[in-house]
């Protein structure tokens, strides 16, 4: 990419960040967008356009994602009639530095491969407050290995998390919190000694040592879950074009690969399947029909939208709310970790839509945004895409709700077998749940079938 | 923790800034540095003073946006971090912390501490690329390449851009970037054809964008909260000049 830059063939917009996808005549025509230095409101016309915005794990507010990734894009282009599949799809991932202060803006993965080698255990008893070191073997529960004899440490993501929160809720979890299990590594240091297992995960040490100010090398780490990645995402075809036409939507945008729980590794070898491979052959046949399109709706569809962007953020400014978009974003992940999370149930999906429903206008009514709209503007910015994730939430909760099986990273406690595994019901769910946005009532629910020729899903058992 | 801030504010490009003092309290030592300004800008827009602007995204250290001098030293005193890595627990209570932007001729103030770096992805354009074509996935056997070779790659990879040793040089020098980016690329057979190009055409647009030569001054090295190695300059100034030559008798 940076070569056809050099070239002249492409133009990076640096700072600067889509605020909408402008629809004409049902077809994708060009986007809105914000210079994130000047503020200024620019509109973009294009044949097609190619959404890789990334996943909405900070809807939880604490996450590994990066401070400002986001879900607006695909929340606009949602609301311009794009199609959101499996938005409850969310995974959580279980070996994350645990959260320490309240100050803490957001959560450090540690690499899945270190369940290769450390062994996850808590005390025996509840409430145990004594040093690990403290705790005689005997009065360990190294839990994965005893409820998983086969697997043991290596159980798949949503598994592993579900059991280190079900630890803690039993009041065994450790550190100043009670939110953690260790994971250690004094088997592996005497196996195979301090310069292999430095070697094979050094700098991962390093950066635990660096956030935490304790040596794995010398005591267990702490760990706990964290939201991590987010499976569902724009409905797309094998194409990767979304319902709207000329809407294509790479990566973790959107809801392709990844079913209801993502295996290690494969959202970076998603990315480059959809980059290299499948985009560069797709896009080409669309253009081939439609670079000649004229769209005879198209230049009011950017004038209302570039003006209905300026108003939404001069509306921002202008709200005399009390409570910074900071605030409601605390909210918003309390309610999401809490019902939406890695356990879900029907009384609390209820009350998380109701809750999101009143955070939504509180948002509305009281949130406050300092500074200027034609300014460098980090809290402006930020209001935007909080309102967007709240709205988001909500139906993240809706379409959990609407799914009555438990699968793959979508956990309901009413739909478990007797070994607290999930049951699926696959007459009535084996089918990607799509959402369509309606203006003035409840979204639509469509469901596409999954039709399986080769094999038949089977209910999973690590027992 | 109680602390003294001393940071640097400034408006625009355009106007002159100015170090401004605030007192925060309630700092914990496990915070990092970023928590500690989150909660002085939730003090300051309490207030209805503006919040600093200040530049990060990943917060643990591997996107390189995260870029404040902290008292003097880009990425503060405490070695192989970034500052987003950087926990209070390196500061005392009472402290008075002076912080300000990246400074480099080639990285102009946007905002308070926020800096333009877009100079260093010039400079990628101008050669920091592989132009093998993807294809077909190749055997997974068919090129070899010893692990020596590889962790040097690797370990020049490691190099997430943050521009702190440009920062750190008395010349603004670009080199233990550049010679990071083309260690990377160019010791690996895909990235080897290029390499003499590769190698001057980086510099020459580093040259052309304002940034200074290398005298040798290390401390780039010592600043790199990813320990990139000044090795890698001296492995890149033999490429340099044998390119040069051949491209002056061609
Ligand atoms: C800490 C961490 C470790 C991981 N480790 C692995 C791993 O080892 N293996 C693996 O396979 N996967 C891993 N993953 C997952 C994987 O990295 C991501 O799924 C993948 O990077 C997503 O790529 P993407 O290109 O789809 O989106 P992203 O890389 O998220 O890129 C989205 C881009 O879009 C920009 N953007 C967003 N909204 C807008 C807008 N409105 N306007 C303009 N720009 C916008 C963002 O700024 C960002 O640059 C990890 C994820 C995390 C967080
Ligand atoms: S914020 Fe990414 S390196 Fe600091």
């Amino acid at each position: 990419m940076m070569k056809q830059y050099g070239k002249g063939a492409l133009h990076i917009h640096t700072r600067k960040e889509m605020v909408d996808l402008v629809v004409a005549d049902g077809h994708a025509r060009g986007i809105v967008a914000r210079d994130l230095i000047s503020g200024e409101i620019t509109s973009h016309e294009a044949d097609v356009v190619v959404l890789a915005t990334g996943g909405y794990s900070n809807v939880y507010y604490l996450s590994t994602n990066a401070m400002t990734s986001n879900c607006s894009a695909i929340w606009r282009a949602y609301r311009k009639g794009a199609w959101l599949a499996n938005p409850s799809f969310a995974q959580i991932h279980p070996t994350c530095v645990p959260r320490t202060g309240r100050h803490q803006s957001k959560l450090t993965l540690m690499s899945e491969s270190l369940r290769n080698d450390g062994r996850v255990w808590v005390p025996d008893q509840a409430g145990d407050k004594r040093p690990p070191e403290q705790i005689p073997e005997a009065e360990r529960d190294y839990y994965l290995e005893r409820i998983y004899p086969s697997f043991g440490n290596l159980v798949p993501r949503d598994v592993a998390s579900r059991n280190a929160k079900a630890q803690c809720d039993a009041g065994k979890g450790v550190g100043g919190n009670g939110q953690a299990v260790y994971l250690d590594f004094r088997e592996a240091l005497e196996r195979l000694g301090h310069q292999v297992v430095e070697e094979k995960y050094g700098n991962i040490f390093d950066m635990y040592r660096q956030i935490t100010d304790e040596n794995p090398y010398e005591t267990p780490m702490k760990i706990y879950p964290a939201a991590h990645y987010t499976m569902g995402g724009l409905w797309v075809d094998y194409d990767l074009m979304s319902n709207i036409p000329g809407l294509f939507v790479l990566g973790e945008a959107n809801f392709s690969d990844h079913g209801a729980n993502r295996l290690g590794a494969s959202a970076l070898m998603q990315g480059l399947a959809d980059g290299y491979f499948i985009a560069p052959y797709t896009i080409q046949n669309y253009l081939v029909e439609h670079h000649h399109d004229q769209f005879s709706s198209a230049q009011t569809s950017f004038r209302d939208d570039t003006q209905a962007a300026e108003h939404r953020y001069q509306s921002f400014i202008s709200n005399r709310g009390e409570n910074l978009s900071e605030q409601f974003h605390h909210q918003l992940g309390s309610v999401m970790w809490n019902h939406v999370g890695m356990e879900r149930s029907a009384p609390g999906l209820r009350q998380a839509i109701a809750d999101l429903q009143q955070l939504a206008t509180d948002f509305q009514g009281q949130v406050r945004v300092p500074g200027r709209t034609n300014d460098l503007n980090e809290q402006l910015e930020k209001a935007a895409r909080i309102e967007d994730f709240i709205a988001l939430g909500e139906l993240m909760a809706r379409d959990a709700l609407n799914r009555e099986e438990s699968c793959g990273a979508h956990f309901r406690v009413e739909y478990q077998t007797e070994e607290h595994e999930a049951r699926r019901n696959d007459e009535q769910f084996a089918c990607v749940s799509v959402w369509q946005n309606q203006e003035a009532t409840v979204p639509l629910n469509l469901q596409e079938p999954l039709v399986f020729r080769a094999v038949t899903p089977q209910t999973r058992s690590y027992t | 923790m109680k602390l003294k801030l001393k940071i640097w504010r400034q408006a625009s490009k355009e106007t002159q800034g100015a170090l401004r003092t605030y007192e925060l309290d309630g700092v914990e030592p496990d915070d990092s540095f970023l928590e500690m300004l989150d909660q002085l800008n939730q003090q300051l827009a309490a207030t209805g003073e503006e919040p600093v602007a200040f530049d990060h995204d990943c917060r643990e250290g591997i996107c390189g946006m995260c870029s404040l001098v902290i008292n003097g030293t880009p990425h503060s005193r405490v070695s192989g971090v970034t500052t987003c890595q950087t926990y209070m627990r390196h500061f005392r209570d009472g402290d008075t912390i002076v912080v300000e932007p990246f400074r480099a001729a080639a990285f102009p103030v946007i905002k308070d501490l926020v800096v333009d770096r877009s100079a260093l992805d010039e400079i990628i354009a101008a050669g920091g690329y592989i132009s093998v074509k993807t294809g077909h996935a190749q055997d997974a056997n068919d090129l070899l390449i010893s692990k020596e070779v590889v962790d040097l790659s690797m370990d020049a990879a490691s190099c997430i851009g943050c521009g702190a040793c440009i920062a750190a040089c008395r010349n603004a020098s670009a080199m233990l970037f550049i010679a990071a980016k083309t260690t990377h690329l160019g010791v690996l057979p895909q990235g080897d054809i290029e390499q003499p190009t590769r190698v001057l055409n980086m510099i020459r647009k580093a040259d052309e964008l304002g940034f200074g030569s290398c005298s040798n001054e290390l401390v780039c090295e010592a600043v790199c909260p990813k320990g990139i190695s000044v090795s890698n300059i001296a492995r890149m100034n033999r490429t340099y000049l044998a390119a040069a030559l051949a491209s002056r008798k061609a």
